[in-house]
């Protein structure tokens, strides 16, 4: 329902420049997803869009109206945390209706609002209990029922599922995907250091690093058109190999990169031959670790039912097409 | 706003201007600070203030407000008689003060090195874990919650020379032959006010340590145990240089504590030069004796040993103080 | 022959672990009873009557109420007893009243000159009481509150309200910063945050608070003793200082040791039950600070 335009936005704490100039549009009912490394600025990002913290430089914009100094409550966010922050000496209801309360909204439609957030989220039977009565899942659903309540124009989620277990965090991404679609217009910004969640929930990813923007896309053209090494190397598990020198040198390449699933296993023209380290079997996949002579092992994905023994030798090549070049600086020079 | 570019320069360092968030929770914090600010500015500042003025003047208990201003006379001042020889007169002439001071002094260093010696020593039994150590715990909350003037009472009971039971069971031990006037006679009023002060005060020390030793990860104890390091050679190693900052905060917090001492002295050794400390002297020359201006001053230099001594405590002691994040 | 070693070696080390535990035991059985001893004997005299004050016994020979009755049905007593459940309250309650606004600013607000101000407030809780006592005097004189218990609720925030508002911010101050910013972003002001959401969170550091001040203030003796001259306005400390017979060898030592206990008690009960705590309470405004 909204549409963000930060234009230079910089923000620093006393003489730390956290965040360097952020230029960035968010589209109206998108999902975008902030990622990067811990320290990248990525939550101090949001909370700069929250109104939590004071912008240092630059402007920010909800549909064209510089907010920059407008309190939080009346920039039409809604945020959930990542330690839920629920009101603990009120009740689920109470927790939800809160904000309204405040906004002297009247008692009837408050009620619909809550009941109506709680029947979306499977949590109308728990809505007279206390906070500490619930597991963390339903906890975590009661701070996204109260980011509803508030009928917000942004959803600013601050790494919501890194405090549950590693099931429920699948099954909450799942509900938060489905959550999205329902609220049919809503803009929501997503914070996570999860490549993985970054990939599954967004329209676009901006990937951050040292206060910058690295890339912003939609998760396959970060896949498939990485704009440097830094996110060639974030995006994609298991990581991109790379590899420089005698490797990188038929490419005209500083620096090459291969994702695992891009290889293939077996001589043949320009292949590279070394030793097993280690392959490590998934099931439905392995990850062979060979020793190429390069500084670090280079992993090839294969089939699950293959085997492996380690100091085997081994002849591999990377398929045609698939190889990320990179100069000196870690600019893409497309693939080859 | 023009097209014109801003230098970047000039923009960096323009200071942002304060969010409505920001603005708010300022404004608000000092309203609410200012009932606080208010009501210490009325009991705390304004007196001390007028403390020191009539330690300059020469006020007493029925002429407050016609009293005329002395400058330092109360302090030090010296007539010349005709004879040419020169008399000096004063609180920092005067040889009971100084045998306040000394009182005091000698008092706080040694009731407050027991104590954190005896404080230690209980904080590492409560610190271990037997059966019955919650009963423990509150046996030794027990001084701690004894007004000081109950106390004192009960001490001077126990200390009386006639029926008291120290002299009692002393005797059955036969480590005295006569019973001693404890808090009368003047060998032992000192020491009968530093038992009751380090009786008094070894549990809140011990529980201030207690905090600190319950931080230290139990498993550098076992690892310690692991390596066969004796549990003395542990303490002395491990324990006390992991508790030493909290240990060091108590210390000094105690000392200033100590440096104020009056009630107790007041009423256990009543008249007592043995004993008086700077708080007994000055509120004698206050009130009782009528020397109000003298008494001011004596007050004022206490007030100015607390104050060198909590700014060396603040820099000593490095006290750190982290907010909230906003 | 090494099977006897063997077991003599082990029985010997039991031996040696014995002889630790009960040295540890002594240890704590000499703590207990030095801690406690006073006040045990101070209930064991109140019990005594007549001339057996004067026999010093070391278990309770005889249960005597005469000392009990004697002080409860004095009315100066009653009348001190009043006084000091008076003045200690209102003075806990008027230092929370304006410490919680207080230490709110303090422990979440960021501005200018906030460590100077929390050094201040710690200064001013170290101060010397007597460095006060002139000025005090004057001001309690002027405005006609001499030997009144409004001079004591007055002259007692000196100390109360730096104390409730140093430990009431290391209480807050530990409060999650997320609950707040979610109250910000629900539309909270700070006074809203302050009444709604951290006060109902910080009614055990409150007791807590409260608790430690109204100690100090029912024990205090300094400022009770020198702006009150009559029984209708000293509290109990004053009371039982002053206790004292018709000469030096009359002190009445069975009705000061009853009045002591009466006093007492109720503070030990207290403590005893809120052990935790104070124990918490008194860290807080202790090690942190």
């Amino acid at each position: 329902m909204a549409e963000l335009q930060l234009r230079d936005i910089r923000k620093s704490f006393g003489t730390v420049d956290v965040i360097k100039g952020v230029d960035l549009t968010i589209n109206s009912g998108e999902f975008m997803v902030f990622v990067g490394p811990s320290g990248c600025g990525k939550s101090t990002l949001l909370r700069l869009i929250a109104g939590l913290e004071t912008i240092t430089g630059g402007t920010l914009a909800f549909d064209g109206q510089i907010v920059n100094n407008l309190a939080p409550s009346k920039r039409g966010i809604a945020m959930v945390f990542q330690s839920y922050a629920l009101y603990p000496h009120m009740t689920v209801y109470d927790n939800m209706a809160f904000g309204m309360q405040l906004a002297h909204a009247g008692k009837e439609q408050i009620r619909e609002r809550v009941e109506k957030a709680a029947e979306l989220l499977q949590i109308s039977p728990y809505l007279k209990r206390l906070p500490k009565q619930l597991s963390g899942g339903q906890r975590q659903r009661v701070a996204i029922g109260r980011a509803i309540v508030r009928d917000p124009k942004v959803f600013l989620f601050d790494e919501p599922l890194s405090n549950l277990d590693a099931a429920l965090r699948v099954a909450t991404r799942l509900e938060i995907a489905k959550l999205h679609h329902s609220m049919n217009g809503a803009t929501m910004i997503y914070v996570t250091h999860d490549q993985v969640e970054a990939m599954t929930l967004a329209d676009r990813i901006c990937v951050l690093r040292d206060g910058i923007i690295e890339q912003v896309g939609t998760p396959v053209e970060l896949y498939e058109q990485p704009q440097s090494i830094f996110v060639a190397g974030f995006i994609g598990s298991p990581k991109m190999n790379f590899l420089t020198g005698r490797f990188a040198e038929p490419y005209g390449a500083k620096t090459i990169g291969v994702r695992s699933e891009h290889i293939q296993i077996g001589p043949g023209e320009g292949a590279w031959t070394g030793k097993v380290i280690h392959s490590e079997n998934l099931g439905s996949d392995s990850y062979v670790y060979a020793d190429m002579g390069a500084d670090e092992p280079v992993v090839v994905r294969e089939d699950g039912t293959k085997k492996h023994q380690p100091g085997e030798p081994i002849s591999i090549r990377p398929i045609p097409g698939q190889v990320h070049r990179f100069d000196a600086e870690g600019r893409p020079l497309g693939r080859q | 706003m023009s097209d014109i570019a801003i230098p970047a320069k000039a923009n960096a360092t323009r200071r942002p201007d304060e969010s409505d968030l920001v603005k708010q929770r300022v404004r608000a914090a000092m309203w609410f600070l200012l009932p606080m600010l208010a009501a210490l500015a009325v009991v705390a500042a304004w007196p001390l203030l007028r403390t020191i003025w009539f330690s300059m003047t020469d006020a007493s208990l029925t002429h407050l407000a016609d009293a005329r201003f002395v400058w330092f006379n109360n302090y030090l001042h010296w007539t010349v008689l005709k004879s040419g020889k020169v008399i000096w007169s004063g609180v920092l002439v005067d040889p009971a003060w100084w045998n306040a001071v000394w009182n005091t002094l000698r008092f706080a260093v040694l009731s407050v090195a027991f104590e954190t010696v005896f404080g230690v020593i209980v904080a590492l039994v409560l610190n271990a874990e037997f059966p019955g150590r919650g009963i423990v715990r509150a046996a030794v909350l027990i001084p701690w919650a004894i007004p000081t003037i109950v106390s004192a009472r009960m001490w001077g009971w126990m200390f009386n020379d006639q029926f008291g039971i120290i002299n009692d069971m002393l005797m059955h031990l036969g480590l005295i032959s006569t019973k001693i006037a404890w808090t009368a006679s003047a060998d032992t009023a000192f020491y009968a006010i530093l038992i009751v002060d380090i009786w008094k005060t070894t549990p809140f020390m011990a529980l201030l340590i207690l905090a600190a030793l319950q931080m230290i990860p139990r498993d550098i104890y076992e690892a310690a145990a692991i390596d066969g390091v004796h549990p003395v050679k542990t303490f002395f190693r491990v324990t006390l240089p992991l508790i030493r900052p909290a240990l060091m905060v108590a210390v000094i917090f105690r000392l200033l504590d100590a440096m104020r001492i009056f009630d107790l002295v007041y009423v256990l050794t009543p008249n007592s030069a043995q004993t008086k400390t700077m708080s007994v002297i000055s509120r004698e020359n206050l009130i009782d004796f009528d020397k109000f201006a003298y008494g001011s001053a004596e007050s004022t230099l206490l007030f100015l040993i607390i104050a060198v001594m909590t700014i060396l405590y603040i820099w000593i002691g490095q006290v750190r103080f982290e907010g909230g994040t906003r | 022959m090494s099977t006897i070693d063997q077991v003599q070696r082990v029985s010997s080390f039991d031996l040696w672990k014995l002889v630790k535990k009960t040295a540890f035991y002594l240890l704590v059985l000499f703590i207990v009873v030095v801690m406690v001893f006073p006040f045990y004997y101070a209930i064991l005299t109140s019990f005594k009557s007549g001339t057996n004050l004067f026999i010093v016994t070391y278990w309770p020979h005889e249960l005597n109420f005469a000392n009990y009755l004697n002080v409860l049905q004095s009315a100066a007593f009653l009348q001190n007893f009043a006084n000091s459940i008076i003045v200690a309250t209102l003075t806990v309650l008027l230092s929370l009243l304006l410490a919680v606004t207080a230490s709110y600013a303090l422990s979440r607000v960021n501005f200018r000159g906030r460590g100077v101000l929390l050094m201040t407030i710690l200064a001013v809780s170290m101060f010397p009481q007597i460095a006060v006592l002139a000025g005090l005097f004057e001001l309690i004189r002027f405005y006609n509150l001499f030997n009144t218990l409004w001079a004591l609720i007055f002259s007692y925030t000196i100390f109360s309200l730096p104390f409730t508002v140093w430990v009431l911010t290391t209480f807050m101050r530990d409060l999650p910063v997320e609950i707040e910013e979610a109250a910000i972003v629900d539309g909270a002001t700070p006074w809203i945050i302050i009444w709604r959401v951290f006060l109902p969170l910080l009614w055990p550091a409150m007791v807590t608070t409260g608790l430690l001040a109204f100690i100090a203030a029912w024990n205090e003796y300094l400022f009770a003793l020198t702006f009150t001259s009559s029984n209708s306005a000293r509290t109990v400390p004053v009371a039982i200082a002053l206790f004292s017979g018709n000469s030096e060898h009359e002190i009445p030592w069975g009705t000061i040791m009853a009045a002591s206990v009466l006093v007492t008690a109720p503070l030990v009960v207290l403590v005893l039950i809120f052990q935790r705590k104070i124990i918490s309470g008194l860290t807080a405004g202790g090690v942190k600070g």
